[in-house]
């Protein structure tokens, strides 16, 4: 193929009509576009003449380049375009017809700030009724479950369980047993200035049992599954999937929402329970290395430093902060709308409210544990 | 770009067969599809004609054989070569496959930011005309969500049209629109044809938009895997004496309509 030439316009006169006569190549991505300047210029200059004719016999190759500048043109003067070339004139013509008024493009002023303040505040305020409204639906389906009747698939039910539960168990252990150790680092420092060595145990135990296996289990939760429940969800949403449970009578929250609760509700005190045994074994690996502890002192020290009530409150929070993800992650799915990006922030928001919710709901669990004074 | 129609082929595909793995679709294929025509890639549902398409659009490599496109084998060039020339074809899927997350106009202006040195404004004027060719100016600000089904075949058609190709492919471009906007959109790629210059390829059954606008065209068969009729469509249903075209071909709801008239 040749390489292309320049494309020019030269607008003269011949006899009394104005002519503007095009050459060269007119290809967008190999000789660019017209610039507005150039296409004021041609308007100025032709104000005068009346009716200016294009003739385009000396153009070699054209594309949407030429096509766009007539129409721009078209659209601020007067021309006379019989001589055109047949393609040429069927392409003006269709873009011509196409060429409505544009109606939806007026950019919309910024809201003022008290706005948006409101809009957020109600907002959220919605969210919370929705969030209600799926804790109400769920609550109320639990005899359905108990009985059996529960609009869901088993085989649904027992997936979720196991991307829930089983297939947790490797990170779960890592982060816990990762954070054992690390108190036991801490503490075995400072308490051995003291020569209080032994009280590293009691540090770890009730550190891990009471509050970091709870808080850790629940984030690598909602990082897992929260933010998966929102992504399927969302998907589902997009797919028309939703629609079609709907329009079948299926109830959403009792297919959708049911089985994934009831995952998070059995798995996380399972998983409690490992994390806290994987983060006594990191406390224990530290104090048998570090402070040359004997595994038995370990133990006996363990059993004397933790009653069980520390252990009924860290299930009852796990179980909470667990639920809580799972409501978070389905409602976001939920309220997600139907593009592919809408689906990421579906998943980022469910992530982002389930840690939040995970942090704010264990001050609530200190605040009463300290006042029942246990 | 030249306005009249000569006979000089675009694309060639030689001994092609396509399939996934051992599992075979369609062998020994060979067609070729002249500048400015406007051919149809036609058979029953299941029979491959998509995966054909994929193959000559350079998503799937075939098994066997070639896709030549204006003489260079699509297959044969190394990938980067390979996607330079896939920016000469332009492809509307099957439901516009708009990107979700963008506007109209940013759908359409995309492949010009990519690829073209042109600055804003420009691409701006080249998009309002992309889509005013295909009726959707006034449109450029909306979400993909927002438009109908036609609208977002009509918008995905705008953005096939952005980078000036010379071949056009279409998969099942009226499946999905009523009679109505089905035969417009007939009429928009005719139009489109003769004033770009470009070739098509429709892969379609639709019977009727099929009579009213392909000259050339191939039939695939899903029972032998390969193609058993070679010509336009039109002429096939009147002349070919191959049993699975005619079953296929006399298929039009017109003729259903005449054999049991208590249906209707």
């Amino acid at each position: 193929m040749t390489p292309a030439c320049v494309p020019t316009w030269l607008l003269d006169r011949d006899g009394k009509t104005a002519v503007l006569r095009l050459s060269g190549d007119w290809l967008a991505r190999e000789t660019g576009m017209r610039s507005q300047a150039e296409l004021r210029q041609i308007e100025q200059v032709s104000q005068a003449a009346g009716v200016v004719r294009v003739d385009a016999s000396q153009v070699g190759r054209w594309d949407s380049a030429l096509v766009a500048f007539i129409c721009a043109l078209d659209a601020a003067i007067k021309l006379d375009l019989s001589t055109l070339p047949d393609p040429l004139l069927r392409l003006l013509a269709l873009a011509r017809a196409g060429r409505a008024p544009a109606t939806d493009g007026a950019p919309q002023p910024r809201p003022s700030l008290l706005w948006r303040l409101g809009a957020g505040v109600i907002a959220l305020w919605v969210r919370l009724g929705t969030f209600a409204g799926l804790v109400g639906e769920t609550v109320l389906s639990v005899p359905a479950a108990v009985t059996g009747r529960l609009q869901a698939r088993p085989v649904d039910v027992l997936e979720l369980v196991r991307a829930c539960g089983a297939d947790a168990l490797p990170i779960i252990a890592i982060v816990n047993g990762l954070v054992g150790a690390i108190l036991g680092f801490v503490g075995a420092v400072q308490l051995q200035r003291f020569g209080a060595s032994i009280y590293v145990i009691d540090l770890v135990g009730i550190a891990v049992v009471r509050e970091m296996a709870p808080i850790m289990s629940a984030i690598v939760m909602a990082g897992r599954t929260g933010g998966a429940y929102a992504a399927q969800i969302a998907t589902m949403q997009g797919n028309e999937e939703v629609d079609a449970l709907q329009t079948l009578g299926i109830s959403v929250d009792q297919f959708l929402v049911v089985p994934r609760i009831i995952a998070a509700f059995t798995m996380t005190p399972l998983l409690y329970a490992y994390g806290c045994f994987m983060g006594l074994f990191g406390g224990l690996i530290v104090c048998i290395a570090v402070l040359h502890m004997s595994p038995v002192t370990f133990f006996v020290n363990l059993q004397s430093a933790i009653p069980w009530t520390e252990f009924a409150i860290g299930l009852t929070k796990s179980i909470c902060f667990g639920t809580f993800v799972a409501l978070a992650g389905c409602r976001t799915g939920l309220a997600a709308g139907r593009s592919a990006s809408d689906v990421g922030r579906a998943a980022t928001k469910a992530v982002v409210e389930g840690i939040i919710g995970i942090i704010a709901l264990d001050a609530v669990f200190a605040a009463c544990t300290n006042v029942m004074g246990i | 770009m030249s306005p009249a129609q000569d006979e000089t082929e675009r694309l060639r595909c030689a001994g092609l067969t396509i399939g996934f793995g051992s599992r075979i679709v369609q062998r020994d294929l060979t067609f070729s599809v002249r500048h400015g025509s406007v051919f149809a890639v036609m058979g029953p549902s299941g029979c491959g004609k998509s995966t054909l398409l994929r193959a000559m659009i350079g998503l799937l490599r075939p098994l066997k054989g070639s896709v030549m496109v204006d003489g260079e084998d699509l297959w044969a060039a190394p990938a980067e070569r390979r996607s330079e020339i896939g920016r000469r074809l332009g492809i509307l899927f099957q439901s516009g496959a708009l990107w979700s997350s963008m506007t109209l106009a940013e759908n359409v202006a995309l492949p010009l930011q990519m690829f073209t040195n042109l600055d804003a404004a420009a691409i701006d004027e080249l998009v309002r005309l992309k889509l005013s060719l295909v009726g959707l100016s006034g449109a450029e600000t909306r979400m993909p969500s927002e438009l109908s089904g036609g609208m977002r075949k009509r918008a995905g058609l705008a953005r096939a049209l952005a980078l000036d190709p010379d071949i056009l492919f279409f998969d099942e471009p009226s499946a999905g629109l009523d009679p109505v906007a089905s035969s417009r959109l007939d009429e928009l790629i005719l139009e489109l044809r003769d004033g770009l210059g470009a070739t098509v390829v429709i892969v379609s059954h639709e019977l009727a938009s099929l009579f009213a606008i392909c000259d050339d065209g191939i039939f695939l068969d899903p029972e032998t895997k390969t193609a058993v009729a070679y010509g336009a469509p039109r002429v096939l249903r009147d002349t070919s004496d191959v049993r699975q075209v005619r079953d296929f071909m006399r298929a039009d709801p017109s003729d259903r309509r005449a054999v049991s008239p208590a249906c209707a």
